[in-house]
């Protein structure tokens, strides 16, 4: 047997198995934090292997001679499926749509044996339909900004429109299609401001609810080049390291126009993987001025000087790593803004809900810690940044155009979007 | 709510199941079937109902049946009676015209798993086999799988193995895989299924035509192939080039545990796929998911025992992230400790100086643990850091701190005088036990050169009484009986003190005997007790000279892609062999926890004068940098004679073929058990090949000589005729002996001859226990 059970199981609430459920659930939580390491013995020679997704536990139980990586990237392509299917990950959703998991299941593992993970073969056994726990709607407006532009000028796609069952097409709902771009930068500043470390991950990801779509092209910036030797076109190159495809991607076109061509499945795709590292196109998208002294009272004074030359969404900054903290007092450029201190995990968090490009926010801490030394200036650091940069690819990718064949019916909509994510991007003081 | 009012919801339920109004409205009755198994996954027992859900199996709404058979399956097994009612419907469904309907009704016929019913299975399976649709196909062959499982010992007809092996050469891909995983159930007895060549190479073919789920399996059924030339394995190997790096990482890695099985006698291109497959396993490294991240970055600490330094320029990949889980974070630094070099070690340490402070205590643990070994080739550059990180007063991290600096001393007693200067400079108490062990054991062996260790003791033996773990009373004891034997001016009173509590009110029966020992002890006079606690400060078996050796594929190839690398404990301080090898020789264990092995080795002396003259020890320990510069004592003349300050060298060939090619391990172990120790090696490939050993050897009279020996092995060396001669029997083999360079003083040649043949004796043993590896 390979994956012997059929697996699945979240916080205890399917539990088909429900003696072996209850014994993975006791496992996890009795784990020290909330990082449980991804393998676990069992009483009877049975290992569980578990991912998270969706704030769910996704768990197979498997023997020890199994691959860790055929395992993980299952459970992986599993949990997106069923978030193709039932369009978002989360517990409500899934206890929703259970019949409709248990016959992927069904299809997707026989006697413990992956069968197919293809959403297009799936399609044409899988005939539950997806209930969908929120009516989706396009004019909701409070959620839009996470991601930005698109084909169609001034129209902006909510962050919602993408999570949607895939079926609903099949009813004549809305016929769309979504390229992503999504980059992750881990990014390493030292304390001298040069950059210690660059590195961007990024994916194409492609999500069809076009029922009628035989073939699509993308076509890449034409200056896009791979390695570091192969340098194409006069203008700035936009070059990575490594990229990779995914299998159902013809690239006959690709090595003289760069354009990807595909039949796409329904469901999202990740069409292609790429990777610049230890080097970045432009200048980092943010830099951190900090002073940090003592004063005669004790206590200790963060001064950040933050400049941002591309706009974010949303930042959080957590500056200081404290032992005790017994008391913060603050003084931030901007009322909206909001910073606290987290004694869980030892850190000041300043939260910047809008941050115009090219401009410069500072804010001033003073903590009281006991015991204050010189030594535990060495103590402060480092700062973290996250954010999400929409409209924007570190590298420089851009999708020069989206064609569908056949020509689609006017009323189809092909949005285009962009957003770069912080992995990691950490600044010392 | 699902487990309040269980029998309540059973009732409800098959009211709504047996009402008539629901039957004729199907999708009512489609929500009554939901309903049914709504209760069930959520873990109310509803097998009462399952006469009902039997009845309501006769539909044509495919939905409802799904629904159904999920039921079914579910509780068969309680109401094996009932089932026998579901049959006819199943056998009807295997004959619809509709292949979906086929291959649902034999999945779940074959799911039932219940043995009475397999009499009315085997028919319908066997005409699944060949059916038209793929689908039913891929069930069918599944089927006879779970068949044989149900019963284990019932033989399943010969001639369905013979159709299952043809269905190999199904055009559909997934039925070809299934097929393999079938026969490999059912032929279980005699091995699994047979992979010859013509088969081989069919599924090297079509290798490609299957998803990535299927090329994982088919990669693992070829690992059982032997080709039967080189040129079939290079063929094979050249076919798999294109999956060796693919960037899906099962595929990935299921190639790569192929090439290592295949490659078992050519290590040299076993080594080669592993450069080749680096790419797609940093890839892994980085990728989005924390799971796949952590199983890389344990393949890849995997792979560097056999290839250190294979990522060195790679090492800014393993950085941690700010976000990242602990178990991750820990993975990479174990990582990056073996990445570290000349050109990447400032970066290195720069970065793992920001983890020491790390919000959780045991990821700024690892840090500080894995600077320490960084410390072990770069010992100013980290030692640096650590005593910087004193500075900061925070007890977790002083304790690490001082745990990992007695590690350090331990291997490196070089570092002795930072480490001392470092101490006297800390003042803290520390709440953990362990780090209070640590600190105690460097006060009492390098007591001489700290000069307020006595008032560092003193706080400890004045609050004797509030001390509670039994590890660092001990501890304590030896520490204070070691200064006492440095400075007993400053310690008499304190040890005094010291022995009384812990022989008149210490309960703990370990604690007091070992107070009461040293008690006695201290009677037989300073020199006896000298000679008890000159415990070993440094690790004489580590290779300072050159760093540890590369092992050989095979020590881990059969644990690549399984389970196994993922399930090394996460909080071990070490992972590699050798290094828990030395953990074994612990300071805290020789010097103070367990007094039997101090009288032992204090007997063992006394009685070796005595006894058999060819009594080798290798006590008192022999420094590298002592070994070193004996060694290299000019040898006035190079022949046998050179009676030069009472100082013998020999030269001497011994034939032994493979001693090289072993791991440098388990020579080591060997020559331990004779009581040689080994000072230093060269990596098991490296030509020259080298061993530096010593031990001493207990004259009848004069006390005892002390042999410095070397091993050569050097292939481009012409070997000295004469000595050939010597072993005229293994002639043949050219090149096949190891040059043994001796250096013996004072002299003595009659033991020296005799270590001579000791050594012999050993490699021999060694290398030809080793040529009967496969």
């Amino acid at each position: 047997g390979f994956i012997v059970k059929r697996e699945l199981s979240q916080k205890a609430k399917l539990s088909i198995y429900s003696d072996l459920v209850n014994v993975f659930y006791e496992m996890v939580t009795a784990l020290p934090g909330d990082q449980p390491p991804v393998v676990m013995v069992t009483h009877k020679d049975r290992y569980f292997v578990h991912v998270r997704q969706g704030g769910l536990f996704w768990v197979a139980t498997t023997t020890a001679d199994s691959s860790p990586f055929t395992i993980i990237e299952f459970l992986n392509r599993l949990s997106a499926l069923v978030k193709d299917y039932c369009g978002v990950l989360n517990e409500t959703n899934i206890t929703e749509n259970f019949a409709l998991i248990y016959e992927l299941l069904d299809e997707v593992l026989d006697y413990g044996y992956i069968q197919t993970t293809s959403s297009d073969i799936l399609k044409n056994f899988i005939q539950t339909e997806a209930v969908s726990s929120k009516q989706f709607n396009l004019f909701d407006l409070s959620n839009v900004g996470l991601f930005g532009a698109d084909t169609q000028q001034s129209k902006v796609a909510p962050s919602t429109a993408a999570t949607r069952p895939i079926q609903g097409s099949r009813e004549g709902g809305k016929s769309e299609i979504f390229v992503d771009v999504i980059e992750r930068m881990s990014v390493v500043i030292g304390s001298n401001g040069v950059l210690m470390k660059a590195d961007v991950e990024g994916e194409i990801r492609v999500k069809c609810y076009m029922p009628n779509c035989s073939e699509i092209r993308i076509g890449l910036n034409e200056e896009f080049s791979i390695g570091k030797s192969q340098l194409r076109g006069y203008g700035a190159a936009v070059r990575v390291d490594e990229c990779s495809f995914h299998q159902a991607v013809r690239l006959d076109e690709f090595d003289n126009h760069r354009i990807l061509r595909l039949s796409p499945s329904q469901g999202e795709l990740t069409v292609m993987q790429y990777l610049l590292s230890d080097e970045l196109p432009s200048a980092p998208p943010f830099r951190l001025f900090p002073t940090i002294e003592r004063d005669k009272g004790g206590r200790l004074i963060v001064y950040l000087k933050l400049r941002c030359d591309l706009p974010p969404n949303s930042l959080f900054i957590s500056p200081c790593v404290f032992n005790i903290v017994v008391s913060l007092s603050q003084e931030l450029s901007s009322p909206d803004q909001r910073a606290e201190l987290r004694p869980e995990s030892r850190a000041v968090v300043w939260n910047i809900p809008r941050f115009a490009g090219g401009t410069q926010l500072s804010a001033l801490f003073k903590l009281d810690i006991p015991d204050l030394s010189s030594a535990s200036l060495l103590e402060v650091g480092p700062v973290s940044l996250s954010f999400e940069l929409p409209k924007l690819t570190a590298t420089g990718l851009q999708i020069r155009f989206l064609r569908l064949s056949p020509i689609q019916p006017s009323q189809s909509q092909r949005w285009v979007r962009y957003v770069t994510h912080s992995d990691s991007y950490t600044i010392r003081v | 709510m699902p487990y309040l009012s269980g029998e309540e919801t059973v009732k409800e339920l098959r009211r709504a199941l047996c009402n008539p109004n629901v039957h004729s409205d199907p999708l009512r009755h489609r929500n009554a079937v939901l309903r049914v198994i709504r209760a069930m996954s959520q873990g109310v027992d509803v097998s009462a109902l399952f006469s009902e859900m039997v009845k309501a199996c006769a539909t044509v709404d495919i939905v409802q049946k799904k629904l159904i058979y999920i039921f079914l399956c579910s509780y068969a097994a309680v109401n094996p009676e009932l089932s026998l009612l579901v049959i006819n419907t199943l056998r009807k469904d295997c004959q619809d015209p509709n292949p979906m309907v086929r291959s649902l009704a034999l999945r779940n016929m074959t799911n039932l798993r219940l043995s009475s019913l397999v009499e009315y299975v085997e028919q319908p399976l066997i005409a699944g086999l060949r059916d038209r649709a793929a689908c039913v196909r891929r069930v069918a062959v599944l089927g006879w799988a779970k068949l044989h499982d149900l019963q284990p010992d019932s033989e399943i007809d010969a001639a369905v193995v013979n159709e299952l092996y043809s269905l190999l050469r199904d055009p559909d891909p997934v039925v070809m895989v299934n097929c393999l995983r079938a026969l490999e159930g059912i032929l279980k007895e005699e091995g699994g299924v047979v992979i010859n060549k013509p088969i081989t190479h069919h599924l090297l073919n079509r290798l490609k035509e299957c998803d990535i789920w299927g090329q994982c399996e088919v990669l693992k059924f070829l690992q059982r192939y032997q080709p039967q030339s080189e040129d079939e394995l290079f063929d094979i190997l050249s076919l798999l080039d294109a999956s060796l790096v693919s960037p899906h990482p099962p595929v990935m890695a299921a190639t790569v545990g192929l090439f290592l099985s295949l490659c078992g006698s050519l290590p040299a291109v076993g080594l080669s796929a592993l450069r080749r497959a680096q790419g797609p396993l940093l890839a892994a490294c980085g990728s989005g998911s924390r799971e796949m991240r952590f199983t890389a970055l344990c393949h890849i600490q995997l792979l560097l025992r056999s290839l250190p330094g294979l990522l060195g320029a790679h090492y800014k990949r393993f950085f941690c992230g700010y976000a990242e889980p602990a178990f991750i974070k820990q993975r990479k630094m174990k990582v990056l400790v073996e990445l570290v070099n000349d050109d990447n070690v400032a970066m290195l340490l720069d970065e793992m100086k920001g983890y020491c402070t790390d919000v959780n205590p045991d990821t700024a643990q690892a840090a500080i643990s894995a600077i320490g070994h960084i410390g072990r080739s770069y010992s100013d550059r980290s030692l640096e850091i650590l005593v910087g990180l004193l500075g900061l007063k925070q007890d977790h991290i002083t304790s690490a701190v001082v745990q990992t600096m007695r590690d350090l001393l331990w291997v490196c007693p070089q570092c002795s005088s930072t480490v001392c200067l470092a101490l006297e400079e800390c003042e803290d108490t520390m709440q953990d036990a362990q780090g209070r062990q640590a600190l105690l054991w460097m006060l009492g062996v390098y007591g001489e050169r700290i000069s307020s260790a006595p008032y560092k003791l003193e706080v400890f033996i004045d609050d004797v009484r509030n001390e509670t773990s039994a590890g660092v009373k001990l501890e304590l004891l030896t520490a204070s009986m070691r200064l006492f034997l440095c400075r007993p001016a400053e310690m008499q009173d304190m040890l005094g003190r010291l022995l009384h509590h812990y022989i008149e009110e210490e309960t703990d029966m370990c604690v007091r005997d070992q107070a009461l020992l040293y008690y006695r002890l201290l009677h037989c006079g300073k020199e006896e007790t000298e000679k008890v606690l000159q415990g070993r400060r440094s690790d004489p078996s580590l290779g300072v000279l050159i760093g540890p050796p590369a092992e050989s594929i095979s020590q881990w190839a059969h644990s690549f892609n399984t389970l196994a690398p993922l399930l090394q404990s996460t909080f071990k301080p070490d992972s590699k062999p050798q290094l828990s090898d030395a953990l074994r020789c612990d300071p805290v264990e020789t010097s103070g926890n367990c007094p039997d092995k101090q009288m032992d080795s204090s007997t063992h002396i006394q009685t070796s004068s005595s006894a058999a003259p060819l009594s080798l020890s290798v006590s008192p320990a022999l420094s590298p940098e002592k070994f070193e510069r004996l060694w290299l004592q000019p040898r006035a003349q190079h022949d046998e004679h050179a009676a030069e300050d009472d100082c013998l060298w020999i030269e001497e060939s011994i034939q032994c073929p493979a001693v090289f090619q072993c791991s440098a391990q388990s020579l080591q172990a060997s020559l331990q058990l004779v009581n040689v120790q080994t000072l230093a090696f060269t990596p098991a490939h490296a030509r020259p090949w080298k061993v530096y050993l010593y031990t001493r050897m207990q004259l009848d009279s004069r006390g005892s000589t002390l042999i410095l020996g070397e091993l050569v092995h050097c292939e481009e060396e012409p070997v000295n005729e004469k000595e050939r001669t010597r072993a005229p029997a293994a002639a043949p083999q050219e090149e096949k002996t190891v040059r043994v360079t001796l250096r013996q003083q004072p002299r003595d040649d009659e033991t020296l001859k005799a270590f001579l043949s000791i050594l012999t004796t050993v490699l021999h043993t060694h290398s030809s226990s080793n040529e009967t590896l496969p």
